[in-house]
């Protein structure tokens, strides 16, 4: 129950993006569209995954004054790793998340959840840490996503929803939509945790 | 000609953080007040300056001629995060008054995306030495011009209204849309 | 378990450890993904100039510097048979709404264009990003036209292509990009091709 509890906190109590606003960078600078959102999240859900169980596992060994360039030296390696493999195997998704792959490095949420529960938890606890938050990630970027492609492009993956229209409404594809589409929808995730809780 | 192409387009068409997304997590979260924000502009400032420096460096003199740019992400994370605490020692020993100004500001600054994101743009740019310094003054000005409008705007908002839903970070984030509307106008100076 | 005492010897050997484990993965990992990206980039190009000129069996790549000044632009003669089907030129321009357009623009042997392919660009979604073939057709103006007696720059500039609706400047640019590579091919490559098919270089 504690794990479940642990594993369901990110996607809506502690959600990292629209309750605890972390990694807003690339949340507001990738979205626009739900696919690029999603392939952002997954992303960032493996080096999320990635650093909590390494950290975990050398918490012990690792002198606590340098501890912080350890995680980021950690963390640096394994954005590289992805930032390798997708250049090497989904170009067209690398293209468009751009700069924003090797900025998953400074995304607070990652050092976060280092420093903050994976130093100081078991790896079975990290584990379902990373994959909770790292969804509950997904899940926000995907959202926002969706909802400037909606609006935007009147489509939702791609996929066209009114056939022959391709004009939506620009601006939530473009810049001003991100922060503007970002703020309703915090509101909504204020509502859905007042709610559950 | 040239460097006022690069001086433009950083601060008004293509502004770091309402047009390039860089650097949001201080602007939401330290434009409360002017008085913070002029404090956090001029660290931003100090800190990207000498951060593109140094990592122009690297990239040209030791990754480029030893073709290991693959651990391009991980040194200049490692020299961006022990510039920061080098700036630190040193400015308290040094400038204790200027210390005492941008001190707060600087650990956070490690995890501002800006920083990273502008020495990144400097190499995928093709920038000399030079050009890479007025781009990143450039966009550190831009940081700093859309940060303090914003802080003004935050200041007034205090007073308002607003609904309760509204309250914080959405109004915020909404207003911050509204400008990233505003700087669109600037869009094809250069 | 206690955590280790933070002595500056162990504090510098474990942080020499870590970076060295975390050189050796990026290392490992590189080595075995270099292969592939290459694959990926060689794809890439090839789908683009496949996109630009006819069929062919055999490509040859020269470089040329434009006539204009600036990086050079990779000339790619396509062959089918050895007869000269088509060049395709990668070509860029600086005058985008937000910086450099790579484009790919094939050529006919007496510079009439066979068909333009965006390759990269920063442009605004929904508006400057209809240069791209799979976003809207806009780009099919420039089939066909020869840039030695037709003027492809847009109807603002007293031009025959129609700019794109709220895109001005980045239609305006992509013209330019086309005509870098014209002036680039004819004053480098037509006078050395007299008629259709002939093997150049």
């Amino acid at each position: 129950m504690k794990q479940w509890n642990n594993f369901t906190k990110g996607f809506i109590k502690d959600n990292p993006v629209f309750i605890l606003l972390l990694g807003l960078c690339p949340a507001l600078g990738v979205t626009t569209s739900a696919f690029n959102g999603f392939g952002m999240g997954l992303a960032t859900t493996f080096v999320l995954l990635g650093s909590n169980i390494v950290v975990s596992i050398i918490k012990n060994v690792i002198p606590n004054k340098v501890r912080i360039p350890c995680f980021i030296v950690i963390i640096a390696s394994f954005v590289t790793i992805v930032q390798l493999t997708m250049e090497a195997f989904l170009p067209d998704l690398f293209d468009s998340l751009g700069l924003f792959i090797p900025l998953i490095v400074v995304n607070c949420l990652v050092m976060g959840r280092a420093e903050a529960f994976a130093s100081k938890q078991d790896i079975w606890s990290s584990i379902v840490d990373a994959m909770g938050m790292g969804l509950g990630f997904t899940l926000a970027l995907t959202m926002l996503g969706g909802l400037r492609e909606i609006l935007g492009a009147y489509s939702i993956f791609g996929i066209q929803l009114i056939p022959g229209v391709t004009d939506g409404m620009l601006v939530f594809v473009l810049a001003p939509g991100a922060f503007i589409g970002m703020g309703y929808l915090i509101i909504l995730f204020n509502y859905m945790k007042k709610k559950t809780a | 000609m040239e460097y006022f192409a690069i001086v433009i387009g950083a601060i008004f068409v293509n502004n770091i953080v309402l047009a390039q997304f860089l650097g949001i997590c201080p602007y939401i979260g330290v434009s409360a007040k002017v008085s913070t924000s002029v404090g956090m502009s001029g660290a931003v400032l100090f800190v990207m300056t000498l951060a593109t420096i140094v990592t122009f460096l690297i990239y040209n003199y030791i990754l480029e001629p030893f073709n290991i740019t693959y651990l391009q992400t991980i040194s200049y994370i490692l020299v961006i995060s022990s510039l920061v605490q080098m700036v630190e020692i040193m400015l308290k020993k040094v400038s204790p008054e200027l210390y005492q100004a941008l001190g707060i500001f600087l650990p956070l600054i490690t995890t501002n995306c800006a920083i990273m994101g502008v020495a990144l743009l400097t190499i995928q740019n093709e920038f000399n030495l030079l050009q890479g310094v007025v781009f990143a003054i450039s966009h550190a000005a831009g940081f700093a011009l859309a940060i303090i409008l914003f802080a003004g705007i935050r200041e007034h908002m205090e007073l308002m209204d607003l609904p309760k839903a509204m309250r914080g970070a959405p109004a915020a984030l909404v207003v911050a849309g509204i400008l990233a509307l505003a700087f669109m106008g600037f869009a094809g100076l250069v | 378990m206690a955590k280790k005492e933070s002595t500056f010897l162990n504090m510098v050997v474990t942080l020499f450890l870590v970076t060295a484990a975390a050189s050796f993965t990026l290392a490992t990992v590189y080595n075995l993904t270099a292969e592939p990206i290459a694959q990926a980039r060689e794809a890439k190009r090839q789908f683009a100039i496949g996109q630009v000129v006819p069929e062919f069996d055999h490509l040859e790549s020269r470089k040329f510097l434009p006539p204009g000044g600036g990086d050079s632009l990779e000339f790619n003669f396509a062959y089918l048979n050895n007869e000269l089907v088509g060049v395709a030129v990668n070509t860029w321009t600086n005058r985008g709404y937000s910086g450099r357009i790579t484009a790919m623009v094939g050529f006919k042997h007496d510079g009439t264009i066979i068909d333009v392919f965006t390759l990269n660009h920063a442009e605004t979604p929904g508006l400057g990003d209809k240069i791209e073939k799979g976003k809207s057709d806009w780009s099919n103006q420039y089939r066909g036209l020869n840039p030695a007696a037709d003027n492809i720059r847009i109807r603002q500039d007293n031009g025959q292509i129609d700019a794109i609706t709220a895109a001005t400047i980045t239609a305006r640019a992509f013209s330019d990009a086309v005509q870098r590579a014209h002036d680039t091919f004819a004053e480098n490559v037509m006078s050395q091709i007299k008629t259709e098919g002939e093997p150049v270089l």
